[in-house]
């Protein structure tokens, strides 16, 4: 609907879906020129850094799951990091190892979420996965089967796919028995396969064009892709430990969100997630899903935000690659966990929650009560990037001569496929999205 | 002659988006379930909004903020039937742990400007506020119970979701008792039946997510805990997590608080 008053347009658009979490964005335009861009975040604020004071450092995992229905195994993994580094612990290789195959569960099911109900949507013309399902169904299960794979893994290692239970400081509860690790191995191999074809069809399909400059923050590790473990890097060539990541991030709280704004210290905004990770990591990826980068239309680096959606395929066939890797040489494991006696210090736990860069850190006290804590989460982190991307590319629109009058609706979905390139998870930086255009 | 087509509607209030996910995490059903109901508001899935008036609202999520107190007025208003989903909308959710300390201390702790923060004193379940017809328990919900839900909607019938407590579950699921076993806390006891035993199947002593179940023995149960040599504080802490603001959690929790 469109209100016209003095000489101010304002077109409201409906509330922008298929993000999860709610918020809002406002483009102010003036004489041809985008003025402003504010991406509004209206999640209600539910104060996890204060309420994490004064628990017992057990509690951190199972209490920070909560932040997010969608990744909670990034926020259990960052948070026993961070409270096994504040007590001085190192888990043995295999816990590390099933720590890792649960890891890559959420990722397939995460990415398989966005990519093919979330995402595709937009691309293919759709209001909904399950409006496409009507002419695409074939995408759609295919989709749900990813989806599907990617729960069975958690299911069988965290006990649910929503707030798994089996995660634990220093381990696991119990490790998966002979006939769970042949089940996941079977439903892998198939999932493999359906991956590999997403990646094909993801790479036929015409992406907007876009080049980002922005520096770009990725976990890196000596012999594979990052996901639960490596040290900081960025394309600016900084390098560190999640301790020195936690000294750069800055963060702000402006007015306008409930989500805080993050900046690395001296150089200004940044992204983390898929782009970055790839961009950074690209060799780092195992042979079949190199192939499927360059069957998805991928080079070595990726700086249009639009084919995130490529590199979430990608990421897809190597998670899935990755688990049946670690799983075909996996012997049973040892004991599920090792006691994690509290120690007053602060500790640091950085992982590849699927959106990107996720910190936790605790200072406990020596009888492991939280002091304090905090959590940066991805989204807060490319907030002002969502927003310069959308300056970017709705200027390149106006200066191609795009007529805001009648073309408003075409470029208000273009904006809403722009916003989902990051799979903004709103509730874990924190209602609706409305997407409103100021012309002054 | 072909009927209408039920109208079902997912709403968002404070939450983590977990339970909603529970709907499209029914991978084998989804489709199907499209064909029996339209899907006429669902923003997590669907940009394509039907105006209301709803036959079936879910909402998830608890009441936190002056808009969350407006909106849940506007959907009790367009809906049918109304169902709550998951312990946030039931309870509180683990943000009601606001209910037991100062908000303001707790919005200056996480933001530098606490004047841009609109949040209410305490997190509330939606009951509080309007009448609601079913309440579906989990942190996160039970996709089977979930199912079962919309299965009985559609068949006009009361959903048939078991009211005893975890160790029912456990004792039909044949786990061993982990308390009596390992000397392992456990709130199985006290709490709703819905996961299963989840916990106790992976070893685990059961941490409470289902809520209490009705009229649970909670001094009983927290004098075990304590004869297991679970420091008072601990045993308030048990008892405030995902559910901490239902009522008989809370009351126990604060027998167990430590006077500063």
């Amino acid at each position: 609907m469109t209100h016209r008053s003095g000489g101010d347009h304002v077109l409201r658009r409906a509330a922008l879906a298929r993000v999860e979490g709610e918020g809002a964005m406002c483009l102010h335009v003036s004489d041809g020129r985008v003025t402003d861009v504010e991406l509004t975040i209206f999640e209600p604020p539910r104060f996890f850094e204060a309420m994490l004071r004064g628990r017992g450092h057990t509690e951190p995992p199972d209490i920070t799951a909560r932040i997010c229905g969608i990744c909670p195994v990034a926020y259990q993994t960052s948070a026993c990091h961070a409270i096994e580094d504040a007590c001085g612990v190192t888990v043995p290789e295999h816990i590390e190892r099933l720590r890792r195959v649960l890891y890559c569960g959420e990722w397939v099911g995460s990415h398989a979420l966005h990519v093919h109900m979330l995402h595709l949507p937009d691309f293919l013309g759709y209001d909904s996965a399950l409006a496409m399902a009507a002419d695409h169904r074939e995408i759609v299960e295919r989709g749900l089967r990813l989806k599907k794979a990617g729960n069975a893994v958690m299911t069988v290692i965290g006990g649910r796919a929503v707030h798994p239970v089996n995660v634990r400081v220093g381990g696991f509860y119990r490790l998966p028995t002979p006939e769970e690790v042949a089940s996941m191995r079977a439903t892998l191999t198939r999932a493999r396969d359906d991956a590999l074809d997403t990646a094909t069809f993801v790479g036929t399909l015409d992406m907007p064009a876009m080049e980002q400059p922005y520096e770009y923050a990725a976990l890196r590790a000596p012999d594979r892709y990052p996901i639960e473990s490596g040290e900081v890097v960025t394309t600016l060539g900084r390098r560190g430990s999640a301790r020195d990541y936690d000294g750069w991030v800055r963060e702000e709280h402006v007015e306008r969100s409930t989500a805080l704004h993050a900046t690395l210290e001296g150089d200004g905004p940044y992204v983390t997630g898929p782009l970055a990770r790839y961009t950074l990591n690209s060799d780092r990826l195992s042979p079949l899903a190199r192939e499927a980068a360059t069957a998805a239309g991928l080079g070595t680096t990726c700086r249009n935000p639009f084919q995130s959606l490529a590199v979430r395929a990608v990421e897809m066939v190597y998670a899935c690659d990755e688990a049946l890797s670690i799983l075909s040489t996996w012997d049973g494991g040892g004991e599920p966990f090792v006691e994690v006696p509290p120690a007053d210090g602060v500790g640091y736990g950085v992982t590849e929650a699927p959106r990107g860069l996720l910190l936790h850190r605790y200072r406990l006290a020596a009888d492991g009560t939280v002091l304090d804590a905090r959590i940066v989460p991805p989204t807060s982190q490319n907030q002002a990037a969502v927003e310069a991307d959308l300056r970017a590319f709705v200027q390149a629109r106006l200066d191609e001569g795009l007529d805001l009058d009648r073309d408003l609706e075409a470029l208000t979905r273009q904006c809403e496929l722009a916003i989902r390139n990051y799979d903004p998870c709103i509730s874990c930086a924190t209602h609706f999205l409305d997407l409103t255009v100021v012309q002054e | 002659m072909a009927q209408r087509r039920p109208r079902l509607a997912v709403w968002k209030l404070a939450s983590c988006d977990g339970c909603q996910l529970t709907l499209l995490s029914c991978e084998d059903e989804l489709l199907a379930l499209a064909g029996e109901m339209e899907i006429a508001y669902f923003l997590e899935a669907s940009s394509d909004v039907g105006p209301g008036p709803y036959d079936l609202s879910l909402v998830e999520g608890s009441v936190s903020t002056p808009d969350d107190l407006a909106r849940v007025q506007e959907i009790r208003r367009i809906s049918g039937r109304l169902v709550t989903i998951g312990a946030c909308a039931t309870a509180g959710g683990i943000q009601a742990l606001r209910d037991f300390a100062d908000v303001r201390e707790f919005t200056s702790v996480v933001y530098a400007h606490p004047e841009y923060v609109r949040t209410l004193e305490r997190s509330t379940g939606v009951a509080e506020h309007v009448p609601v017809d079913f309440e579906l328990r989990g942190c996160p919900i039970d996709r089977g119970q979930l199912l079962e839900v919309l299965t009985a909607y559609l068949h006009d019938r009361r959903p048939r979701i078991p009211a005893y407590s975890v160790c029912v579950e456990c004792k039909r699921r044949g786990v061993t008792c982990v308390t009596v076993a390992h000397g392992t806390p456990c709130l199985g006891p006290v709490t709703h039946a819905g996961c299963g035993a989840l916990c106790p199947a992976y070893g685990r002593g059961c941490y409470g997510c289902f809520g209490p179940q009705e009229n649970p023995s909670t001094g009983s149960l927290s004098r075990r805990l304590v004869d297991l040599g679970m420091p008072e504080r601990d045993v308030a802490r048990v008892y405030r997590t995902f559910n901490a603001g239902a009522e008989a959690f809370r009351e126990e929790s604060r027998k167990h608080e430590e006077v500063p």
